[in-house]
């Protein structure tokens, strides 16, 4: 009957102080801004919710709560339950440049000690944000400061929190989002497995399965030679350059960037062959092979045989419905926030 | 080299719209060069020279008042303190993402700077404060072998002295070196609301044409472009300036139309790849959206090319077997699910023969030097167009051979 009932809601709260950048990064990532057009967003009024899908069967559903006092104030006593109930994931966002660390350290304990009464299983992230704001030879420095202070406050999450220094001027975005997305998906494993034997067949040295919308790397395999490759942080580049990549063909076509999709891209050297190919229904496959025309033809056929596979790892994680007939996954239900 | 990890967020301005015709009267079209040119076409296998042991140095800009000869344009960076000179050199020719600039220290000398590009050059970034026309000052050795003059304006300061000391920059380069072009760059219009900037534009223009024509020059070659950090405009800015600087340009230009002519191809650049200015495209119009989009794609190529191109090891299993079977010049075409036809096009010209082989790593821009064709597809090519594209680009590729004789 509800299609949305059988997938993995997961509730994930965007928090920190005003002008910290949260609404700016989840537009970046979810809803196609480029880091220009942020300027323009105003502070937000309490929570706006957006339900974004992921991978068929995770639906993320995104809180980003409005962080001037009042608001808070408002989560922290009359919503407490309401907000901080069933959360699986916290992103708290500090902004480097604020002038008051302290008193967002205190906010953010607060933040914690709710968050560990209602939800105390959840996953806690911290992004320390605006990074390009500091010269490039202090930030090292300054991030792990911050980063071991916060830790002190994060009382029953201090063993868990993960930190990472983020800009939407730059990747690093992309890459603490991906940990983000990975922490969430329920059946990554399942998802590698396949991933694997599919690489296996078609020869790859990797293969990259990310999210069409957001560009967001699900997860990947590397075989033999290419785990040495030492662009260790290519996955982020990879989606932050495709997003870029995906704007530009949006503008230029008219076509809305929610749906600027590839068919298909790619690329021929002589020193590899790399094409980005449709997967699933909200996935596109990037696939680097040896530089053969022949091992190309047949991982495209390949790939495209293994379709199906993919699309039904993506059913069967969810509780069997037998009458779902033709409806299945609803084709219009792409991320949800790509529309703002 | 993360040129593209910061990408520069674009934003659609009709700068074309506004920019002087970098070619008007300034033509150096010759029928001797396109008579060559055809004789080529009709005739590739006498046309064509042994490939040399050594990477030719392709020389393209050849100056009028070239005295050394070594081919090299020279271009000159000059303005107030603060205009944003060094940012340019440094975003341009060094990738530096736009947002770093803040951190760059005030220029206290000259900076020549070579750029191992398709085209070698050099910027000189002069600090404001120079007087240069100081009699004490050699001025003999700073503007003899320059190809353009960039004087860069403020769009958000003040710029009543930027103009005076321009006017007195242009009298003297008249009476002594009148071929050097004199590019004005109203710098940093990111900062202004759309009409503001018109206006102001404008108001530049017209003042430092009144004052020329007051002081008895009307035609001198002076041009004006709307230039930001923060998006493409300075690159496709830099882009006609260095088109001015290439005697080849109409051949090229001559070639990229009969490319499009023959495949129907919407619209054609090349591009040198590693500083992405654009050196020809064909004649019909531009708009700085195409530009955006190729840049944007080079990017792509440039990014997915080091990430996965790095030097393996030797002796990878199998790796001989597919050793020289590959091109060494990328190839790439996008297509687009809602459009559903090929919808661009890329081709690296010549980046084997630049790159030796020995040496040829991707993470050593210097090692490669080279320039991409990119195709804006019309709406009706389909896929069988491919083989036909292939084969003109094969034929444009060895007559781009001959237009840069070694
Ligand atoms: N320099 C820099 N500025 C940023 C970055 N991210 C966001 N900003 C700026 O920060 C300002 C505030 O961003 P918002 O996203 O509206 O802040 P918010 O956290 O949603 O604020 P509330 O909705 O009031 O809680 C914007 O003007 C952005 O331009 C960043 O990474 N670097
Ligand atoms: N908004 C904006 N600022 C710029 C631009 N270009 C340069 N700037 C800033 O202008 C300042 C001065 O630049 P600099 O290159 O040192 O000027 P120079 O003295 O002419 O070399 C720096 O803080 C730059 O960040 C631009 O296009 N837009
Ligand atoms: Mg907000
Ligand atoms: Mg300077």
């Amino acid at each position: 009957m509800n299609s949305v009932k059988r997938q993995k809601q997961r509730k994930v709260l965007l928090m920190g102080k005003s002008g910290a950048g949260k609404t700016s990064m989840r537009s970046i990532v979810f809803s196609n801004y480029v880091a220009k057009d942020v300027r323009r967003l105003g502070a937000t009024i309490d929570v706006e919710h957006s339900n974004i899908k992921f991978m068929g069967n995770l639906m993320l559903n995104l809180w980003d709560c409005g962080g001037q006092d009042g608001f808070v104030e408002n989560y922290l006593t009359h919503q407490r339950t309401h907000v901080f109930g069933s959360v699986a994931v916290l992103i708290f966002v500090f902004d480097i440049e604020s002038r008051e660390f302290a008193a967002d350290v205190i906010n953010y304990s607060n933040i914690i000690r709710a968050l560990s009464e209602c939800s105390p299983n959840a996953k806690v992230f911290i992004l320390i944000h605006k990074m390009d704001l500091v010269q490039t030879r202090l930030r090292d420095q300054l991030f792990a400061e911050r980063a071991d202070y916060i830790r002190g406050a994060s009382e029953g999450f201090k063993d868990s929190v993960d930190f990472f220094a983020t800009s939407i001027w730059d990747q690093s975005l992309y890459r603490a989002w991906t940990m983000i997305i990975y922490h969430l998906i329920p059946n990554a494993a399942s998802i590698e497995t396949l991933l694997q034997q599919l690489a296996e067949v078609i020869d790859a040295r990797e293969l990259i399965l990310y999210e069409r919308t957001t560009c967001l790397m699900v997860t990947h395999v590397t075989r033999g030679m290419e785990n040495e490759n030492p662009y260790t942080d290519r996955f982020e580049r990879i989606s932050s350059i495709l997003k870029t990549h995906k704007q530009s063909m949006s503008k230029h076509t008219g076509i809305p960037a929610g749906t600027a999709n590839f068919a298909e891209m790619q690329i021929k050297t002589g020193r590899f062959m790399f094409f980005i190919t449709r997967l699933t229904e909200n996935t596109n496959l990037a696939a680097s092979i040896p530089p053969s025309e022949q091992i190309f033809n047949a991982a495209r056929i390949n790939i495209l045989l293994a379709r199906p596979r993919f699309a039904e790892l993506d059913i069967a994680s969810r509780p069997r419905a037998p009458a779902e007939g033709g409806q299945g996954q609803p084709p219009s239900a792409q991320i949800g926030a790509a529309e703002a | 080299m993360n040129s593209s990890l910061l990408t520069i967020p674009a934003r659609r301005r009709r700068l074309s719209d506004e920019m002087e015709d970098p070619d008007e009267g300034l033509s150096r079209f010759q029928p001797a060069a396109r008579l060559t040119m055809l004789r080529y076409l009709q005739d590739l296998h006498e046309a064509e020279t042994p490939l040399d042991a050594v990477p030719p140095q392709y020389h393209t800009g050849r100056l009028p008042n070239s005295k050394s000869g070594d081919g090299k344009p020279r271009l000159l960076l000059m303005g107030q303190r603060r205009s944003g000179k060094s940012s340019i050199s440094s975003v341009v020719f060094h990738k530096l993402p736009p947002s770093e600039t803040l951190y760059i220290e005030a220029t206290t000398r000259v900076k020549k700077e070579s750029m191992h590009s398709f085209m070698d050059f050099q910027v000189w970034d002069f600090p404001g404060h120079v007087d240069y026309f100081d009699p004490a000052f050699d001025t003999e050795n700073i503007f003899e072998e320059i190809g353009a003059l960039i004087w860069v304006i403020d769009a958000q300061d003040e710029y009543i002295d930027a103009i005076m000391r321009l006017h007195k920059t242009i009298l003297n380069l008249q009476q002594h070196y009148p071929a050097i072009n004199v590019e004005v760059f109203v710098h940093k219009v990111d900062g202004l609301s759309d009409d503001f900037r018109q206006d102001t534009f404008r108001d530049i223009i017209q003042r430092v044409q009144d004052d020329l024509s007051d002081a008895g020059f009307e035609n001198a070659p002076v041009s004006f472009y709307q230039t930001s950090i923060y998006d493409h405009s300075i690159f496709e800015a830099f882009s006609k300036v260095i088109q001015k600087l290439i005697p080849q340009l109409p051949t090229l230009e001559a070639l990229l139309n009969s490319l499009c002519l023959s495949c129907r191809i919407e619209k054609a650049y090349l591009f040198d790849v590693l500083s992405k200015i654009y050196i020809a495209t064909d004649t019909s119009p531009t708009d700085i959206g195409n530009y955006e989009l190729c840049s944007d794609y080079i990017d792509v190529i440039v990014d997915v090319s080091e990430i996965y191109g790095w030097d393996r090891p030797e002796g990878e299993a199998g790796e001989e077997e597919y050793g020289e079977s590959g091109n060494q010049d990328a190839e790439s075409l996008i297509t687009m699910e809602k459009k559903g036809n090929n919808y661009l096009y890329l081709r690296e010209i010549n980046k084997s023969v630049f790159q030796r082989p020995e040496s040829a790593s991707m993470a050593d821009p210097k090692q490669s030097r080279y320039l991409a064709l990119i195709c804006l597809m019309g709406e009706d090519s389909s896929a069988e167009k491919k083989a036909l594209i292939d084969y003109n680009v094969g034929v444009f590729q060895e007559a781009l051979k001959q237009v840069f004789p070694r």
